[in-house]
């Protein structure tokens, strides 16, 4: 698809740059959310570096900071929540900007794609009306015919069949599939220089979530954009993405490329989620080995190495020192563990057992646990 | 009907087996007259069969159908046609007070566990509940909940607490718990573990496993995610629009699927393997699953089969005018209800 309607509209038009040009850089992240109990901090120290063309996957369980993370940096979290940090895209600050010139960034230069498209779409509004209102709202000296030419150009990128009927449907009458599509078409309308994808085929069906993943591929490239993919399935992450994020209470345990996370772990936490996935392609005699435990509460972390209490590895150290993301070798494979040299050519049945139990954790941290928030140097 | 007839005749008989298996279910008219304008073909002919201390497998994606079926072999809704036999007697054809006892034989495990449990009740009683109602508490139940508490891997010192202490992982264990109370033969597991995290699933399959082996079950495991159906199935079913368009053995199925449709399921299931992700080859299904209150004639895949599109006029009529039954003379091990099945080696 070309990137011109009609020749008005891609002067200034973001998503030009070069492929390998740095777009968005995140440092040292933090978020806090003061409650009743206490300062949560949903997350601490969370830093990447995205280039275009390039793509991420943010990993981790419910409740880890991973959706927290992005909607920081689109300035999307409620008035109350404490940042710090920075986050610039192409060099230029994000954090602190008022609502207005946010707006500017929103939908046009950072797309955010969410889990579940019903919410996401208008139910009231055909889905030209949307897409339209999305181009006009950022390029209002766009005619309304040429939106509506460039949103069925849209909806035909990401495999909408019959797109000229479609444009005119709502939301309602759309299978699940089809209207995560419709937003994926949205949120590529401006030619973003970053779309934020948030577990965006978890509600959807394998072969319909096979569908969503390629209309995103599509448009991805066609934008010449960066990605970042937030999802708890190990699966999509290995098929699109180059770099990968894993995230446990808050922050970030382990980074680098998607081979050295799934070849090479070097945090106990990555290797069991490795671990416990049951894969298609093995046969059914090996055992899965399931990390046991729940993520610790976030009000009430426990002390040194958050990972602890389900860690089969753990010693003392652990509990009194919170290990830095320290470098493996010279790639850029960053891993939070003390014995992450330990870990090196380790399986995940060599560090936890294959057994069917679930043995109580979540207890005995909240008794060891200190009382009060943990002591945040950066907050 | 003829789909039953190149069935291999199993060495022991079926614990449980359904046959011809129908399910309508009603589309009414608005207002107060409420005629029946249509019928949401739910289960369009399913023929299915355990054996002891198996483990069968109903694959599908949402709407297929497979849900039902399993409801359908505990005689939990009544068939609209077809026989659902357990241990040689037809349930369908039994009384309320008859089916009673044999209730206790065959239990279910619900997807959402939190749904499931009732929140006002602790874990002792959901798990004393099915013994007080068969009337089987006076005689040592107590110490019944105690074990099964510990047979599912959970901490004696839970007894006393309710389902929302638990997490996701733990109160699926409870369900589990209540459904063996009654030393059922026969699990159906409606996909038991889709609402986990990865890290806590893999141990819910194990114990899944283990109970299996010690207790000599008998499982109907329904569920939508290839990856867990190869690591705990020994027989595989693959379901779409309600009729079963596939099935084998585990080792046949995943060696060689041969209906399109399994090739396209198997193919969109992502691998947690960078290597072999980059390298596999992608089938990618386009539109969407037809309304059950309508299917296609003939093949009611073929709206969506990559296969169909490559055929000549003349094959593809075969596919719009002739219903495909399932059967094992292509050049695969399955059986694959396709007019053109072909085996292909996927993972």
């Amino acid at each position: 698809m070309d990137l011109t309607v009609n020749g008005t509209r891609v002067e200034g038009s973001p998503g030009a740059g070069e492929k390998g040009e740095l777009v968005l850089e995140v440092d040292d992240l933090n978020v806090g959310f003061p409650t009743d109990d206490g300062m949560v901090n949903a997350v601490r120290g969370v830093s990447y570096q995205l280039r275009r063309g390039q793509s991420l996957g943010i990993v981790g369980e419910s409740g880890s900071g991973k959706s927290v993370t992005s909607m920081a940096v689109l300035g999307l979290l409620p008035k109350t929540a404490q940042v710090t940090g920075s986050a610039k895209l192409l060099g230029e600050e994000l954090l602190g900007l008022g609502d207005a010139a946010l707006s500017e960034v929103r939908g046009k230069r950072i797309s955010m794609i969410f889990q579940d498209p019903l919410t996401s779409l208008n139910p009231v509004y055909t889905v030209g009306f949307q897409l339209a209102e999305a181009i006009r709202v950022h390029y209002p000296e766009v005619k309304r015919a040429e939106a509506r030419e460039r949103s069925i150009d849209l909806l035909d990128t990401v495999g909408i069949p019959n797109p000229s009927q479609r444009v005119d449907a709502y939301p309602h009458e759309l299978s699940g599939g089809m209207r995560q599509r419709v937003v994926i078409a949205i949120a590529m309308a401006n030619n973003p220089d970053v779309i934020i994808a948030d577990e965006p085929t978890t509600a959807l069906d394998v072969t319909v979530q096979a569908q969503v993943l390629e209309a995103l591929e599509r448009a991805r490239e066609e934008v010449n954009a960066a990605l970042i993919l937030i999802t708890h399935d190990l699966g999509v992450i290995a098929g699109h993405t180059d770099d990968v994020l894993v995230m446990y209470a808050g922050r970030p345990v382990e980074q680098g490329t998607v081979d050295e996370i799934f070849y090479e772990p070097r945090m106990p936490y990555t290797l069991g989620l490795i671990g416990s996935m049951p894969r298609m392609d093995e046969e059914r005699g090996h055992r899965l080995t399931p990390v046991h435990g729940t993520p610790p509460s976030m009000l009430k972390l426990p002390s040194g190495c958050p990972f602890r209490p389900r860690c089969p590895m753990s010693q003392d150290i652990c509990a009194e020192v919170e290990p830095d993301l320290l470098p493996i070798g010279s790639t850029g494979h960053v891993a939070a563990c003390h014995f992450a040299d330990q870990l090196e050519g380790k399986r995940p049945e060599d560090v936890f057992a294959p057994d069917s139990t679930d043995p109580e954790i979540e207890v005995a941290v909240e008794s060891e646990a200190p009382q009060e928030p943990r002591s945040q140097e950066d907050m | 009907m003829n789909a039953m007839l190149d069935t291999p005749q199993a060495a022991t008989s079926p614990v449980i087996a359904g046959k011809d298996l129908v399910k309508e279910f009603p589309v009414r008219s608005k207002g107060v007259v409420r005629r029946k304008i249509g019928a949401i073909h739910a289960v369009s002919g399913v023929n299915l069969e355990i054996g002891a201390n198996e483990t069968l497998a109903l694959v599908g994606e949402s709407g297929c159908g497979k849900s039902t079926t399993a409801r359908l072999l505990m005689n939990l809704i009544e068939p609209t046609s077809g026989e659902v036999f357990y241990e040689g007697r037809d349930l369908t054809k039994l009384s309320r007070k008859q089916m009673r006892p044999i209730r206790r034989d065959i239990q279910l495990v619900f997807q959402d566990p939190m749904a499931s449990l009732d929140p006002r009740m602790t874990v002792f009683e959901i798990i004393a509940e099915p013994l007080r109602v068969h009337g089987l508490f006076k005689n040592g139940g107590r110490d019944r909940v105690r074990s099964l508490i510990e047979i599912v891997g959970l901490n004696p010192e839970h007894r006393d607490r309710y389902p929302h202490e638990f997490s996701g992982g733990q109160r699926q264990r409870i369900g589990i718990a209540r459904a063996l109370a009654l030393q059922p033969k026969v699990l159906m597991l409606d996909e038991p573990v889709s609402a986990l995290d990865v890290s806590i699933q893999a141990g819910v399959i194990n114990l899944l496993e283990d109970l299996q082996e010690e207790l000599g079950l008998t499982y109907l495991f329904v569920s939508h995610d290839l990856s867990v159906v190869r690591h705990i199935a020994d027989k595989v079913a693959v379901m779409y629009l309600g009729k079963i368009v596939e099935e084998g053995t585990t080792d046949e199925l995943f060696a060689g699927p041969a209906h399109p449709y399994t090739q396209a399921l198997m193919s969109a299931i992502p691998l947690p393997d960078p290597r072999k992700e980059r390298a596999r080859e992608r089938i990618v299904l386009v539109g969407d699953v037809p309304s059950p209150s309508n299917p296609p004639s003939g093949c009611r895949f073929r709206t969506r089969c990559p296969l169909f599109q490559t055929l000549s006029k003349g094959e593809q009529r075969k596919c719009i005018e002739v219903e495909p039954l399932l059967r094992s003379d292509h050049q695969g091990r399955t059986r694959a209800a396709c007019h053109y099945a072909a085996p292909k080696q996927l993972v």
